[in-house]
């Protein structure tokens, strides 16, 4: 009997252990999410749209920031997502598992994990050193070599999701290659494609390390040949600061962030849920 | 008007240029890897050729005289991932457990959903609450606790000694932790459902109690999937940066308690980099960066390679 009680107490003793660990997640999800809205909404004001960064003790808000993450966010996503696509597209319809295929794919999940401090380190050294100077276009760029792996590794995932019958059916027509591929196949994985590219921006959009030495930051409205003010860095700075009104606006920006990268996390999850059921 | 022959011509040259612009795409994502280590590499040579190998081993690090060495930066990289494995690992696998044997089925989507949007949260706010609410609040009610519980515990006591500031490695670590939590627990979740229901079944048959099953049957089975996903985590937790950044308390100064403040690579970097004024600075800085990506290269290799190994050996069973 002493043995029955030992394992059924070893047994319970699992279920509360891990329905504790279940219970320390949450707990840390519902803290985080309760001081960003606290502290978030205390700094929301129309203002933070129409002002830009503010020297220390003046008033302002996050225009220029928000332009300018917007304006990145969406240059390193039309760059990176072609690439992520055709890449895809190889690996899934004609790479099948050639060596090149298969290291390609080796070394996009390891890219997908990388450090992206060391992306920023690397367009830094390719980009910034050769014009002279911080740029929207940098930081553009290092977001955009962020987003090649989400996609890439989305797109294939879905097209080999598409059954052989519908690429069979088209040659039967008579179809290109190219055709099949982009007419039909693309087509057919179409919500996979748009969640990954979907998670993709949410990723990138609160990315600091790599604006930093990319973008950098900057006090006014700016072209992308110019350092630029962005979310992240802002954020970074201000919060590193003594200033309590540089506090107050940096946790709105945050707000602000946190808002849109969960509201995307959720619409990818619907696309996803939906695309399932039907 | 074109014959059919050249219609069909044109449309093989078409389908070579389309393969061919893939392929192109394809060797870009491989062209990024050789350019990342190329680029840091011929960024870091002076410093490599100013240190050479005592830039692994010297703990000066001293923008004045211009003398720099890595190694408290690589030690609160490598310790600040470590205490991040110590706490994230046993509650990543209490969550999977929790989601594949325990929770009733209706509660399994919304709660596999929340643990996911910890990995959604921005490394950004995960700074801005651990520097503004989370430290505070440590060094408060947590650290004087655990100074006084452990200060008589002979071989861990001196671990929890030092400055209480909420702030330091162990603060870091633990914020870690939080971070790469969703990131193994997703992984050991997904392998733990691989195991074959008949399996669990039969061991349940058996009169195996869920502990039981768990530790006898699904984490044999998934061994490789489970050190597969650590090592994932791992790899986040090496590379991350702005989280870190903001709790560490960036000081160059060596280490001797879990409470000191400290550095990490990429705590240096983002503090550094834009203000490092001569080359030799900033080229110490690049060779830390490498460091890391050569570091987390090799881990997130190992962690593919096992994660493959699984999958092939499920493809052996059926």
């Amino acid at each position: 009997m002493d043995l029955y009680f030992r394992r059924r107490l070893t047994n319970y003793a699992s279920v509360v252990l891990s329905s504790a660990a279940m219970a320390f997640g949450l707990f840390w999800l519902f803290w985080i999410l309760f001081v960003l809205f606290k502290n978030g909404f205390a700094g929301l004001a129309i203002s933070l749209f129409t002002q830009t960064t503010p020297a220390p003790g003046s008033t302002g808000g996050l225009a220029n920031a928000i332009l300018g993450s917007l304006q990145m966010t969406i240059m390193g996503t039309l760059i990176g997502t072609p690439v992520g696509i055709m890449a895809g597209i190889y690996l899934a319809e004609f790479g099948d598992d050639n060596w090149l295929a298969s290291s390609t794919r080796f070394i996009n999940d390891i890219l997908l994990s990388a450090p992206s401090i060391v992306v920023g380190l690397f367009v830094y050294e390719i980009y910034v050193v050769h014009i002279g100077h911080f740029s929207g276009w940098a930081g553009a760029l290092a977001l955009a070599i962020l987003v090649v792996p989400v996609v890439l590794r989305t797109t294939e995932n879905m097209l080999r999701l598409v059954p052989h019958t519908m690429r069979e059916a088209a040659y039967a027509l008579g179809a290109p290659q190219w055709k099949t591929v982009l007419w039909v196949t693309l087509r057919a994985a179409k919500a996979g494609v748009v969640t990954g590219i979907i998670l993709a921006v949410a990723r990138i959009v609160g990315e600091t390390a790599p604006l930093l030495f990319t973008a950098l930051n900057n006090q006014f409205y700016s072209n992308m040949n110019q350092p630029m003010a962005n979310l992240p860095v802002v954020i970074f700075q201000f919060a590193m600061s003594p200033y309590e009104d540089w506090h107050t606006l940096a946790w709105a920006g945050s707000l602000l962030i946190g808002f849109f990268v969960l509201g995307l996390n959720v619409l990818a999850r619907v696309l996803v849920h939906t695309k399932q059921q039907s | 008007m074109i014959s059919h022959e050249q219609r069909l011509q044109r449309q093989a040259m078409q389908d070579r240029a389309f393969r061919w612009a893939t392929l192109f795409f394809a060797l870009l994502v491989l062209l990024v890897l050789v350019g990342i280590i190329l680029s840091l590499l011929i960024g870091s040579l002076s410093s490599i050729k100013a240190f050479g190998f005592n830039f692994l081993v010297s703990e000066d690090w001293n923008p004045v005289t211009e003398v720099f060495g890595g190694l408290n930066s690589v030690k609160g990289t490598i310790l600040t991932s470590l205490i991040a494995m110590l706490i994230g690992v046993p509650v990543s696998f209490g969550i999977a457990i929790f989601l594949t044997e325990l929770s009733p089925v209706w509660l399994r989507r919304p709660l596999g959903v929340a643990i996911e949007l910890l990995a959604g949260v921005p490394s950004i706010i995960y700074g801005m609450w651990g520097l503004f609410v989370f430290a505070p609040w440590f060094a408060d009610n947590v650290q004087p606790w655990l100074m006084r519980a452990t200060e008589n515990i002979p071989a861990i006591g001196w671990l929890f000694q030092g400055p209480p500031m909420g702030i330091g490695l162990f603060t870091a670590g633990l914020i870690l932790a939080v971070m790469v939590i969703p990131y193994i627990s997703a992984v050991m979740r997904d392998v733990f459902e691989v195991v074959p229901a008949m399996l669990k079944e039969s061991a349940y048959g058996l009169g195996g109690t869920t502990w039981e099953v768990v530790w006898n049957v699904v984490l044999p089975y998934t061994k490789n999937g489970v050190v597969g996903g650590i090592m994932l985590g791992l790899g986040r937790a090496l590379g991350e940066t702005m989280a870190v950044t903001f709790v560490i308390g960036n000081s160059h100064t060596a280490v001797t308690t879990l409470f000191d403040p400290a550095t990490s690579i990429s705590a240096t970097l983002a503090n550094e980099f834009t203000e490092a004024v001569g080359e030799l600075h900033t080229s110490a800085l690049i060779e830390l960066g490498l460091l890391l990506f050569l570091i987390t290269f090799v881990v997130l290799a190992l962690s593919k390679l096992l994660l493959m190994q699984l999958r092939r050996n499920e493809g052996a069973h059926s």
